[in-house]
């Protein structure tokens, strides 16, 4: 299965990824007024500080904490994706309590966002990836430890 | 090929199925269900009160779980004896069902404490099962006066959900506090005011002698009229079916780090065991969903002769109420780092180099990577423990381990 995998050495720490991605899940199709002047709530994050920066998103673990600690079910796995039901959450957040990456957010509405890798938007592969001015994020299939 | 049988059939259950069909695709798994509904989670139910879900949206697992894992589900049976010399769990409905490896999965149920006249209360009602969230929903008008007896996780989680049908709510508590058990004083009390502008009403350091009618006769005198009593005093494990078939226990089954118990071929998980907390060294009832899935799963698979270990568990809660959230893990004693504002907190509590417990309420972003941090005992140096404060990220991590993570499949 293709994920996103981030080379930190290679980020420049533009946050272009973080506005591709709030565009891309907002089902508007002008960037304009999709973004300007509006809370967004991108699904990745640059973190980081000075030289050092980094793209964090959902890993998609292969075990995913998130999912079973999710009191709803709404967290769960669709060919490998991890994907969040957003009718079935009830924003108790217990899957950012547990996500050892940060990558969980929670949106205006209550319930939490995260990357579905834009299977579930009009993009069909990520956003931030092809908007990633440096390559530092790609998409691409990688083995198992 | 091997027979597996589950005794419950909650998170911990569900965890169990996940575990075993990791390893052992062939073998049966029968798991026997006291409730007659698929695996939901119990800190669910009170979502149903405020129509944030409904029955059918609760499932923890999609429609077709069992069917995909080969479980056959009995429903509304209850185990009554496990008989480890035949092998074979005893249920109510007279069967006997016989298991090369059993999981007790059983849980917990509500401790009432005495209250003179409880039994003369027409309308009173538990806490804990989704049933009780249906009935306690059918009875419940816009007019209704609710008391509830109890101010932990459950009986505030069931004030904000009723609040959504009635406003007339009192909250009681022995403790001088709110959520005693995650939250020390001063905490509470914001969450409390919090509570208190969304119109709950509290009798703290306070319990009920007897009632009266529809009357609660306080221990300090005062009276509080109510037409619907909640009690939510706190839980027990179920483990008297295992006690009764020999096995060690004190509060809760003993189990080791494989989730085996005393007895040969029986594994344990979940609300009814006893585990020890890596954050302060103690063995302790750690009745939390996340560590029951994983202790689930543990068994699982140790059940289908695989090998795996469950040994870094932590108490750790996220709840939220009227849009306030709180989140805590591990202990609260040792070296204090904190902020505070009017409406937030934060503090971190270390062990020397080792982040060991956490109470954050208002902001909660990205609170998993402490959870790692103590679940993991990570060391920390002291630029790292300096930048704790902050919003936490992956540069809270080794380096190395942060690049790893962000290159390769996890």
């Amino acid at each position: 299965m293709k994920r996103v995998f981030v080379n930190e050495e290679w980020c420049l720490g533009c946050h272009l990824c973080e506005y591709n991605c709030a565009y891309a899940n907002s089902g508007i199709t002008n960037m304009v007024k999709a973004l300007k002047g509006k809370d967004i709530f991108p699904r990745i994050r640059v973190d980081g500080e000075d030289k050092i920066t980094y793209a964090v998103s959902c890993r998609h673990c292969s075990n995913p904490i998130c999912i079973n600690s999710c009191i709803s079910g709404a967290l769960h796995f669709e060919d490998g994706v991890v994907r969040i039901d957003k009718t079935k959450c009830v924003g108790c957040l217990a899957c950012i309590l547990v996500c050892p990456f940060g990558a969980i957010v929670q949106d205006a509405e209550g319930a939490v966002n995260k990357c579905e890798l834009c299977s579930n938007n009009s993009c069909g592969s990520p956003a931030c990836v092809s908007g990633c001015p440096n390559r530092a994020i790609v998409f691409e299939e990688r083995c198992e430890k | 090929m091997n027979r597996y049988v589950i005794i419950g059939n909650g998170t911990a259950a569900v965890g169990c199925i996940e575990g075993i069909r990791t390893i052992d695709k062939a073998g049966s798994i029968t798991v026997i269900s006291s409730e007659n509904r698929p695996a939901y989670c119990r800190p669910l139910i009170s979502y149903l009160l405020e129509d944030k879900t409904t029955e059918k949206k609760m499932s923890y697992r999609s429609d077709n779980f069992y069917s995909d894992n080969g479980c056959t589900v009995m429903y509304n049976t209850n185990a009554c004896e496990i008989d480890t010399d035949k092998k074979c769990v005893l249920t109510d409905t007279s069967s006997f069902v016989p298991y090369d490896k059993l999981c007790i999965a059983t849980g917990s149920s509500p401790f009432v404490p005495p209250m003179e006249n409880l039994d003369k209360v027409e309308k009173k009602f538990s806490f804990l099962t989704l049933d009780d969230a249906v009935e306690l929903k059918k009875t419940v008008t816009t007019n209704s006066k609710i008391l509830i007896v109890g101010a932990g996780l459950i009986g505030l989680k069931c004030a904000e959900g009723l609040h959504a049908i009635t406003k007339d709510i009192t909250v009681c508590d022995l403790s001088d506090h709110i959520l005693s058990s995650i939250l020390d004083f001063d905490d509470a009390m914001l969450v409390q005011k919090h509570l208190e502008r969304n119109g709950i009403k509290f009798s703290l350091h306070n319990s009920v002698s007897g009632f009266c009618g529809n009357t609660a006769v306080m221990q300090n005198g005062e009276e509080i009229e109510f037409d619907i009593l909640v009690t939510a005093v706190g839980v027990r494990a179920n483990i008297s079916l295992f006690k009764n078939a020999g096995g060690q226990c004190t509060r809760g089954i003993t189990v080791n780090e494989k989730a085996q118990t005393s007895l040969e071929d029986i594994y344990s998980a979940g609300d009814c065991t006893e585990t020890t907390d890596i954050s302060d060294g103690k063995t302790k009832i750690m009745a939390l969903m996340p560590n029951a899935y994983m202790q689930g799963y543990t068994a699982g698979v140790n059940m289908a002769g695989g090998s795996r270990v469950f040994d870094n568990a932590i108490p750790m809660n996220s709840i939220g109420f009227f849009g306030m959230h709180l989140m805590t893990a591990g202990q609260r004693n040792g070296e204090l780092s904190h902020t505070l504002s009017e409406n937030a907190v934060k503090r971190l509590y270390f062990d020397n180099e080792h982040l060991v417990g956490y109470v954050l309420i208002g902001d909660v972003k990205n609170a998993g990577i402490y959870t790692k941090l103590i679940r993991e005992r990570s060391p920390l140096d002291a630029d790292t423990k300096e930048k704790m404060i902050n919003t936490p990220t992956m540069e809270l991590y080794d380096a190395q381990f942060r690049r790893r993570t962000l290159e390769s499949v996890v």
